[in-house]
């Protein structure tokens, strides 16, 4: 017990001089159980989030598009792929990463159970929900655990990319017919207070916040990049001419950042539970994938058994 | 080993230009060297990142153990005359 307080408070001195901690150094229990849980939920959310992407793939309006498109969807896999490998330093293999997230231990950002309803969805994504991970993400490069920060970093070069495609989505929906532009402002209003409880639960309400500041696992807090993304994103909207879901948003002179209504967390705490309106189909849609591919992993284990054999005779 | 596995890690370097070091990008899980090299240049050259890409098995990797770092490093804490600031230059001597 005594070396553990000692290594504990060596521990501390650590992350405090922004040394970053790596897989082989000593971590407290929690913190490695912290990380576990926060980056393979991250992972989940980049996997997951395909799925409302790809929805529209075959169906985007022109070869540019679509192109682009797919080149964000490899991207997501790409980002999942980062964080499974900076989560699984942490001892837990991959096998078992995707039997926590089929067995529903696992959870992924709620905000991919929505649905895509139609082409402008898609530049709803990219613009508010890419653009609240990007603040997220951003923040996250200086977490105190390296294989993270150091996946945070090739995402976050990666990221502005998806932003940006989604913008444009909505730019040119908004300047074209008054249809296409109720399109825009259509997709604004369901998206925008999802996009807004990616961040979680107020801090005062958050379970795991205070250790994981206190750790420099995450840097700042849910309310504070809430903020960020929130005083950020509205001038994007109004100049375009679009009006954002609250009748209480207004800019604030005193605290210099926006004012904004309560939110829904019901409806949040209703989502995260499993009840969202795509929930279920995700996590189905996923395990079908993982299972359907079943054969395939059967047949590579196989092909490289056969190779170790091969080369062992050679 | 199970036999419903993501396959084996492999560590991934990029060579960003000609004539520069090999840099650790991150892993990958593949079954064998040439699923590797493709999954490499698909997850980590998506935005021409490199020229050239080196991949090793991560069992395959020696490495100092960080806990033992001081003492490990410790035989050249003492040398500080390998350093060129350790020798003194009289005034108005240039280009050494």
């Amino acid at each position: 017990m005594m070396e553990d307080s000692k290594k504990l408070e060596e521990f501390q001195a650590k992350i405090d001089a922004d040394v970053k901690i790596e897989p082989k150094d000593w971590m407290p229990d929690k913190y490695r159980q912290n990380l576990i849980r926060q980056i393979s939920q991250h992972a989940h959310s980049e996997i997951i989030g395909m799925q409302p992407e790809g929805n529209w793939l075959t169906r985007a309006p022109s070869l540019r598009s679509k192109k682009i498109l797919m080149a964000k969807i490899q991207d997501e896999a790409g980002h999942g792929l980062y964080l499974y490998c900076a989560a699984e330093t942490l001892g837990v293999k991959r096998e078992q990463f995707l039997k926590w997230l089929h067995d529903g231990v696992a959870k992924y950002s709620s905000v991919f159970n929505y649905p895509t309803l139609s082409w402008a969805d898609i530049g709803a994504i990219g613009w508010l929900v890419d653009g609240a991970a990007i603040v997220n993400q951003v923040s996250l490069q200086g977490t105190s655990y390296g294989p993270y920060s150091r996946a945070m970093v090739k995402i976050c070069k990666e990221e502005s990319f998806h932003q940006r495609q989604g913008y444009e989505i909505i730019v040119n929906l908004a300047n074209g017919t008054k249809e296409q532009k109720q399109m825009a402002q259509d997709a604004l209003d369901r998206w925008w207070w999802p996009s807004i409880m990616m961040f979680g639960p107020h801090d005062a309400d958050s379970a795991h916040s205070n250790q994981s500041l206190k750790w420099k696992i995450k840097r700042e807090s849910n309310d504070e990049l809430r903020q960020r993304y929130i005083d950020k994103t509205i001038h994007q909207g109004e100049h375009l001419g679009l009006t954002f879901p609250d009748e209480n948003l207004s800019w604030n002179d005193k605290t210099n950042h926006y004012d904004y209504s309560p939110i829904d967390w019901d409806e949040f705490w209703n989502v995260v539970k499993g009840n969202g309106p795509g929930n279920k189909a995700r996590l189905a849609h996923h395990t079908k994938a993982h299972n359907d591919g079943a054969w395939v992993r059967e047949a590579a284990i196989a092909f490289q058994e056969k190779q170790k054999l091969k080369s062992k005779i050679a | 080993m199970s036999k419903d596995n993501q396959g084996d890690l492999w560590e991934v370097f990029i060579q960003p230009k000609a004539g520069r070091p090999h840099k650790h990008v991150g892993s990958l899980h593949a079954y064998d060297k040439e699923m590797a090299m493709k999954s490499a240049r698909d997850l980590y050259t998506r935005r021409q990142e490199g020229v050239g890409i080196w991949i090793v098995k991560a069992e395959e990797i020696i490495s100092s153990q960080a806990a033992d770092a001081e003492s490990f490093f410790d035989p050249s804490d003492d040398k500080i005359y390998r350093h060129p600031t350790f020798y003194e230059i009289p005034d108005g001597i240039k280009h050494i």
